[in-house]
């Protein structure tokens, strides 16, 4: 991928805190109007990455190109066409949702007549109309969201940063959110994410990384993935010893994970599995295709047995 | 390094005035109560040390002592208004209300960012300045243009003490420290700088360490005004000793910024 068509390009991107690696010699790109995800447990690195795409902490070492400029160096130009979603709110609580546009909207040197001008659509978008005057201390956590979402719209930009977007949300303003998400990708914006939700990352991303410990161990398109690391379907087990089970079932597994009480069993030939569990009692069996989860519980290594 | 440090400038020659207006939108929402918050204090010292040390003290520098402490408390009212709106308001903008990591986000710099916080800071020094002016001319201490002449001084004083409350707050973990630099900075200033005592009261070593202090300089600027006596020349050396102590600070804090907020 040549530096002009992707909007993201990291190389061999380190950064430490004090001798704690955060980031260990990270490279991808991001093509433009694509969704990147990156996907990793808590402390794996997420935040840091979006940070350093902004140019807010710098990399000890590598390269990174945004939007075509030099991050940090020229930072600032970059972010005139991107837009922020933090990890953590940070709205100003005391202005309504209008006031709060109005003020981003002047950092990015918008007269008010022009913000003016976007509002109605940012608060269709975020369908916030009704709660235009409203305080933002006073709306729920995910009206802020979406007032967030809106705020990094404002600036019509052609890349969106997101850390976490949906995180705490419940699961109808979560959908509502991926569903906006989807509206700015087919208005083709490229959106880089990150979260630790596997079901966010598998409706929306067309492309992701996995993370751990600020390393990426996997790259590529969900199906893909799902198809190399685990390629069969998956029958989950709960309610017998795990242990007992899996030397029953191990001949007929290709893979057998134990995660707390429940057992993972990756089959290519479920029925086989299934015959030797047969006329067991008090065994509760859910037998479903592969998703990113399993990918993610099988790379990262965590509460994995075999 | 010197071109990473350039980038934190401002980025423009207009930049910082969102930051200023996106203050001035917060503070109108809560004016009364701050008005009234910032003008108690030192109208409550004019009336009480001018009324109170004035029957005591008599005439000060050929003029009566009240007048004598109305261009000190002018003086002193840019100094705290500044100093507090930079420590308190503007500290928790940076760090628990995550505003300026907000503002990070879009196209401005910290640059432009510190200088909308100074130049809103000294502001609110011009407005308790003004505030105090106006009570003194009221009651006749002053006359009312003599108040209009000081008050740019009253907006670079602000300026300074933002400047250098900006370093404060730079290096400070959190709020516990701010009261150091009152109480062994801010407080003593205030009595060694001839706000409410003339300088040449003091013993006279310390009156050549005082005399460099910045409340001396914005003092030894304001009061001449205030009293309408004749501007000396060595207004210019205060002025330019004022630049020196807006400026200085202002380069300091946005490098010691940097290492706090962008890492
Ligand atoms: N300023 C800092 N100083 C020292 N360590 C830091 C600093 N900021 C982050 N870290 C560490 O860097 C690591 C990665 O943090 P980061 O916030 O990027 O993780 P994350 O993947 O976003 O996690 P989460 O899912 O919890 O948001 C963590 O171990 C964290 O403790
Ligand atoms: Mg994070």
């Amino acid at each position: 991928m040549n530096m002009s068509s992707a909007a993201i390009d990291l190389a061999g991107v380190r950064k430490s805190f004090g001798d704690k690696i955060i980031v260990d010699e990270l490279s991808f790109s991001v093509a433009r109007g694509e969704c990147f995800g990156l996907l990793g447990p808590n402390g794996a690195g997420k935040s840091t990455i979006a940070r350093m795409l902004l140019g807010m902490i710098s990399p000890d070492a590598g390269k990174i190109s945004v939007l075509n400029e030099p991050v940090p160096a020229r930072a600032r130009v970059a972010r005139v066409r991107i837009g922020v979603v933090p990890q953590f709110d940070n709205l100003e609580l005391q202005f309504t949702v209008r006031e709060n546009l109005l003020v981003f909207g002047r950092y990015f040197g918008m007269s008010a007549r022009k913000i003016d001008a976007v509002v109605p659509a940012l608060l269709e978008f975020a369908r916030l109309e009704s709660k235009k005057d409203v305080r933002v201390a006073e709306l729920s956590g995910g009206m802020k969201r979406r007032l967030t979402l809106a705020r990094a719209l404002i600036n019509d930009p052609h890349l969106l940063v997101m850390d976490e977007p949906t995180t705490g949300l419940d699961p109808h303003a979560r959908h509502l959110i991926w569903e906006r998400l989807r509206v700015l990708l087919v208005r083709g914006k490229t959106i880089l994410l990150t979260t630790h939700f596997m079901e966010e990352a598998e409706r929306l991303c067309d492309r992701l990384c996995v993370l751990e410990s600020g390393r990426k161990i996997a790259e590529g398109k969900p199906a893909a993935l799902i198809d190399e690391h685990i390629g069969c379907n998956v029958i989950e087990i709960y309610g017998g010893d795990p242990h007992e089970l899996s030397e029953l079932i191990g001949p007929y597994a290709r893979h057998i994970e134990v995660s707390g009480e429940t057992l993972f069993c990756y089959a290519l030939n479920p029925e086989q599995v299934r015959v030797q569990l047969r006329g067991r009692a008090g065994l509760r069996i859910l037998q479903r295709p592969p998703n990113l989860e399993d990918v993610f519980l099988r790379l990262t290594g965590r509460e994995m047995e075999k | 390094m010197g071109e990473s440090y350039a980038a934190l400038m401002p980025a423009n020659a207009y930049n910082w005035i969102a930051v200023w207006r996106r203050n001035f939108l917060a503070w109108r929402k809560a004016a009364l109560a701050s008005l009234l918050g910032n003008l108690a204090d030192p109208i409550t010292n004019l009336f009480g040390l001018g009324f109170g040390l004035g029957l005591i003290v008599g005439r000060v520098e050929g003029t009566s002592y009240i007048a004598f402490l109305a261009a000190g408390m002018v003086a002193t009212s840019a100094m705290t208004s500044a100093t507090f709106e930079t420590l308190y308001a503007a500290f928790a903008r940076m760090d628990a209300n995550r505003t300026w990591e907000a503002i990070l986000s879009t196209q401005l710099t910290l640059g432009d960012i510190v200088l909308g916080e100074l130049v809103w800071a000294a502001s609110k020094s011009v407005l308790a300045g003004a505030a105090i002016g106006i009570v003194a001319a009221a009651l006749g201490y002053a006359s009312w243009l003599s108040i209009l002449y000081a008050m740019p001084t009253v907006a670079l004083t602000g300026l300074v003490f933002a400047s250098l409350a900006m370093v404060v707050i730079s290096l400070a973990p959190s709020y516990d420290y701010f009261v150091f630099y009152q109480t062994l900075i801010l407080t003593p200033m205030v009595f060694l700088c001839g706000a409410v005592i003339p300088m040449s009261q003091l013993p006279s070593s310390f009156q050549h360490f005082a005399g460099l202090l910045p409340l001396a300089h914005s003092v030894d600027l304001i009061r001449p005004a205030m009293l309408e006596r004749a501007v000396s020349v060595s207004a210019a050396f205060h002025v330019s000793a004022l630049c020196m102590y807006a400026i200085l600070p202002f380069f300091a804090s946005t490098a010691l910024l940097r290492r706090r907020l962008l890492r």
